[in-house]
């Protein structure tokens, strides 16, 4: 009996399991013919602490549960706990791999509850560090994906690239990786002597890069053969599981932030987000190569137009009682990831209420993965994971 | 879908063959981090104040303030130190930005090898490190970025032709939304609470106001100061000159605020604000001697525990020195009297017009009551004793200002010559000035003082005010003589003075009697401190006094005298001070309450 599913790429699956009446698989545990395996929480292929239990019949995922819990800290409650300035350093360790948006977030809920007017340069800097953010994140991700495929070489031309940009950020921010730079009122320092120069530099290797990674990986027989038309996302999910980002873009949504509901000074910069349809791992990497081209564009152009010198931080109440008028909003950025938001209640004290943050990998990787590896093969999973480009401590904070 | 191409253009990877490597090999290759760098801390621990700001910014208690050994607490310096714990801090530099003198950054250094755990808990500064020494690292960015506001809100007050001519209130006081963003300014160290002589909880009551919430600063206010609309007008405010806001920017108008609470909050509710309208009493009796500062300070707390108190006033009304010696434009008499007329409400008794010593003694007081204090307070005049002060037309500051609180008339000639530099030569210069221009129209009213410009003990806005009310301040000079013809004051001769004090600090004035000056004038007004009258004080009971230095009577930490039952405590024992009086006052009525318990 040949079974109907979506994966079917050609070649003969096990038999097991049948499709029953309502298109589902049967799986019956009990028939000793299923094994459990636990992919993570320690695996390369695993972008982070989390594991994934997969039921297997042959080398074939039948059923996929994801378990997080390992890395959980209760940032969100924490922050209950904390005066505002003092959840601006706290905050940025929810994502790891791209502190700045929360530095972001919080700092533009804060303004707008506390109707706090940045200063127009500090608005430029904002801008080109969340870039910046965007940009060392993608020089891991979009080589990355040919890592978990076994094409290691991309992932150190991108381990280099990215770390230009750290020093980058290390001469801009004082930091590396935490950068703690955006802080409500503004940020924290104007450019440094001789950064812009030194960061066009730097841009022209990523350019070189992106040559580079097209014609070692995209243009790879292997790559393609293990990536094209494997996680395929229907885009009928896409709204029903809140996909966003490259993963929504790939599936034929132009979906952005930046654009749909622009901020900062994205409005005065000229880009148009990249969409494509075929919605497998391929495209979504491929997605994400062309918005690590956009980026590199992005910030070209805020180094051109952004002034020089200017205010950097607005005059706000004393940080250490600033009491935020009452009030609850949602302010969002467009992560390399998607949108990426936070939930700000405030009770008018010193205190937050409450501190929600919405990041894209808890419905890509916890409810959108357990679909999406259904019929693959155990082979696939660090594959398709790395396509979501989860970022677990997201999902737990 | 793949195609051959697709097999061979992989390929071009082998060019990066013929590439240098990027690698750098640590620890063989140094690398310094950035100029902002955020590394290790270091403390400029002369500089530090031990403010604590950065201890309560940090979100990770990383930071410890502990005493360190050669910074001893002082007005001003807490005396602590940050001990910052490397198993807790992320280096996120707040502490660096939020540092009221600017004593704290962070190093550019970022490695630090150590096989024993408990080295990474250091006091930057004191425990030595080889970061020390350098300049990179993160310091707080400059321009306007800051944490808290650095300038003051402005006190509004009647410009100098508005007040010239009249005794209104020249300081007009905050609306809330100066209070409000005044009182955001402050960090809530609490260096200017252990600098105040009655330790007030500023920061609480500062706060009281962040939370509009007047009553409870009233609570606070009251806990330390019954007088809080005369000190919240006319205190000295050793808080503010040691404010580590003030380190970097203005200090807090803490005096300001204070008398904010206290305009706010209306005189008929402050029983029922204060809690005070039911006060149980224990029976027993304590007289007090005099209604100034200190006096009213021990009635009320003395009340407040229980006691009966009577106080003595030699003159027709109360207050002391704040009445008879503060100006009514520095302070209004229906401020004195709203803080007055709360005391006497708990219940306390004055009696006025009653001189000890002539009309009741000492020791009757003695019998009657079970304790007595004493603050009599500073109100003899000191003479420079020059050729001609015993001219009629030469005046003591205090009897004069006496005067002028009383409605008394007295004698405003065209020219004035004062001869002081302390706020109370101020006070008399500036009267003088006023009664000068509603007499005359015009003000010429000269204040000298031996002390120059920069060392004059008056404040400073004092100086300033009283130029712009157009005295004279000519300071640097001693004066010389009198110059009298026919029996008319003339003016005064001076000459220049060069320094007050010798090397072993005693008082020895040095002149450059070559450069001379003379200040026209026809009344000459000496303001050069106060001296005390402890005639009631009979013989019997002096036998039995301990004195103590300057002719003062020596008290223990509770004010007690060597007589058990006599207490004494302000300007007599302090030195002229309304906020040491109110200091006093409280100790002393805790100082008797303990002891009449005990007895």
């Amino acid at each position: 009996m040949s079974k109907q599913h979506w994966l079917n790429i050609g070649y003969d699956r096990s038999k097991y399991p049948e499709t029953g009446g309502d298109g589902n698989l049967i799986v019956d545990k009990e028939s000793q013919k299923f094994v459990k395996v636990w992919q993570g929480p320690n695996h390369p292929g695993v972008t982070g602490n989390m594991s994934v239990e997969l039921t297997i019949s042959g080398d074939e995922i039948v059923e996929a549960k994801t378990h997080v819990g390992y890395l959980h800290r209760g940032f969100e409650k924490l922050f209950e706990r904390r005066k505002f300035i003092q959840v601006f350093p706290t905050c940025i360790r929810m994502c790891v791999a791209e502190p700045d948006y929360n530095e972001y977030n919080l700092a533009a809920s804060i303004e707008e509850l506390g109707g706090i007017e940045v200063p127009e340069v500090a608005q430029w800097l904002r801008t080109l560090v969340l870039e910046m953010a965007r940009l060392q994140t993608l020089l891991r991700v979009v080589p990355g994906q040919g890592g978990t495929t076994g094409l290691g070489i991309g992932v150190q031309w991108g381990v280099y690239l990215r770390d230009l940009i750290l020093d980058r950020f290390e001469e801009l921010t004082g930091g590396r990786v935490y950068h703690m730079y955006i802080i409500p009122g503004g940020v924290r320092g104007l450019l440094p002597a001789g950064f812009k120069k030194r960061m066009l530099d730097n841009l022209s290797k990523i350019d070189e890069f992106v040559q580079n990674i097209d014609n070692v990986m995209y243009s790879n027989a292997v790559f393609k053969k293990r990536t094209v038309g494997i996680g395929y996302i229907d885009p009928a999910w896409v709204n029903s599981f809140g996909i966003v980002g490259p993963n929504a873009r790939a599936a034929g949504f132009k979906r952005d932030v930046r654009k749909d509901y622009p901020y900062l000074k994205y409005p005065e910069l000229d880009f148009d987000p990249y969409t494509a349809t075929e919605s497998d791992i391929y495209t979504r990497s491929r997605v994400r190569w062309h918005d690590l081209q956009i980026t590199v564009d992005l910030i070209r152009q805020i180094l051109d137009k952004m002034p020089d010198d200017g205010q950097i931080r607005a005059e706000t109440p004393n940080v250490l009682h600033w009491k935020i008028p009452k009030g609850e909003t949602y302010v969002r950025a467009e992560s390399s990831r998607g949108e990426y938001g936070f939930y700000v209640v405030s009770d008018g004290t010193e205190y937050p209420r409450r501190i929600n943050l919405r990041g894209p990998s808890y419905t890509h990787a916890v409810s959108l993965l357990e679909h999406l590896l259904i019929g693959a093969n155990i082979a696939d999973v660090a594959n398709i994971m790395v396509s979501l480009q989860t970022c677990p401590p997201e999902i737990e904070r | 879908m793949s195609s051959i191409k697709d097999i061979l253009t992989p390929f071009t990877a082998w060019k990066n063959v013929f590439k240098e490597p990027v690698t750098v090999k640590y620890p063989l290759t140094e690398r310094p981090g950035a100029p902002r760098y955020r590394g290790f801390h270091k403390n400029d621990v002369q500089t530090c104040i031990g403010c604590g700001t950065c201890e309560s910014i940090c979100e990770n208690e990383a930071i410890d303030m502990v005493a360190v050994a050669g910074f001893e607490a002082k007005d001003g310096d807490s005396g602590l130190r940050p001990k910052v714990d490397y198993g807790r801090c992320c280096w996120c530099a707040l502490c660096v930005d939020v540092c009221t003198t600017g004593s704290l950054c962070l190093s550019n250094e970022y490695t630090w090898v150590d096989t024993d755990p408990d080295n990474f808990r250091f006091i930057p500064g004191v425990d030595e490190k080889s970061w020390d020494k350098n300049e990179l690292g993160w310091k707080k960015p400059e321009g306007d970025y800051e944490f808290y506001g650095l300038k003051r809100v402005e006190m509004g007050e009647l410009e100098p032709d508005e007040r010239n001519h009249s005794f209104i209130e020249m300081i007009k006081g905050y609306s809330k939304q100066q209070a409000e963003k005044e009182a955001d300014r402050c960090v809530e160290c609490g260096i200017c609470t252990a600098t105040c002589p009655a330790h007030m909880g500023i920061p609480e009551y500062i706060k009281a106001i962040r939370n509009n919430d007047l009553e409870e600063g009233l609570r606070i206010l009251y806990d330390t100061n019954p007088l809080p609309e005369i000190c919240g007008r006319i205190c000295t405010h050793k808080c503010e000159s040691v404010c580590s806001v003030g380190h970097r920017g203005e200090p807090l108008s803490i005096r300001w605020l204070k008398r904010y609470i206290a305009d706010q909050n209306p005189s008929e509710k402050y029983r029922a604000i204060l809690e005070t309208e039911n006060l149980q009493k224990n029976g027993k009796k304590v007289a007090i001697i005099g209604a100034g500062a200190s006096g009213l300070s021990a009635a009320h707390y003395l009340v407040k525990m229980g006691y009966e108190i009577e106080i003595f006033e030699k003159l027709s009304e109360a207050g002391g020195m704040m009445r008879y010696g503060i100006p009514e434009y520095r302070l209004p008499y229906d401020q004195i009297d709203k803080d007055i007329n709360y005391i006497l409400s708990l219940g306390v008794k004055i009696h006025y017009n009653v001189n000890v010593g002539k009309d009741i003694t000492l020791k009757k007081m003695s019998e009657d009551f079970d304790a007595v204090f004493a603050g009599t307070g500073l109100h003899l005049g000191r003479s420079t004793c020059v050729e001609g002060t015993d001219h009629k037309h030469v005046y003591q500051s205090i009897e004069l200002l006496r005067k002028i609180t009383g409605g008394e008339e007295i004698h405003v000639a065209e020219k004035i010559v004062v001869i002081g530099g302390g706020n109370v030569a101020m006070d008399i210069a500036r009267s003088l000035a006023r009664l000068q221009k509603i007499k005359y129209g015009k003000v010429q009213v000269i204040t000298t003082s031996l002390e120059t410009e920069e060392k004059m003990p008056a404040d400073r806005e004092e100086v300033i005010e009283a130029r712009e009310e157009m005295a004279t301040v000519n300071p640097g000079w001693s004066p010389q003589r009198i110059e009298i013809v026919d029996g008319k004051i003339k003016g005064l001769h001076v000459v220049q003075c060069l320094s007050l004090f010798d090397e072993t600090g005693k008082f020895n004035p040095q002149c450059n009697l070559d450069n001379k000056n003379f200040f026209e004038g026809d009344m000459i007004v000496e303001s050069i401190g106060q001296g005390m009258d402890l005639s009631y004080i009979t013989e019997d009971i002096k036998d039995h006094l301990e004195m103590g230095p300057r002719g003062r009577i020596r008290v223990n930490d509770n004010f007690q005298t060597s007589v058990p039952w006599l207490f004494m405590g302000g300007d007599t024992i302090q030195g002229p001070d309304v906020i040491h009086g109110i200091a006093n006052g409280h100790k002393a009525a805790l100082g008797i309450d303990k002891f009449l318990i005990e007895k």
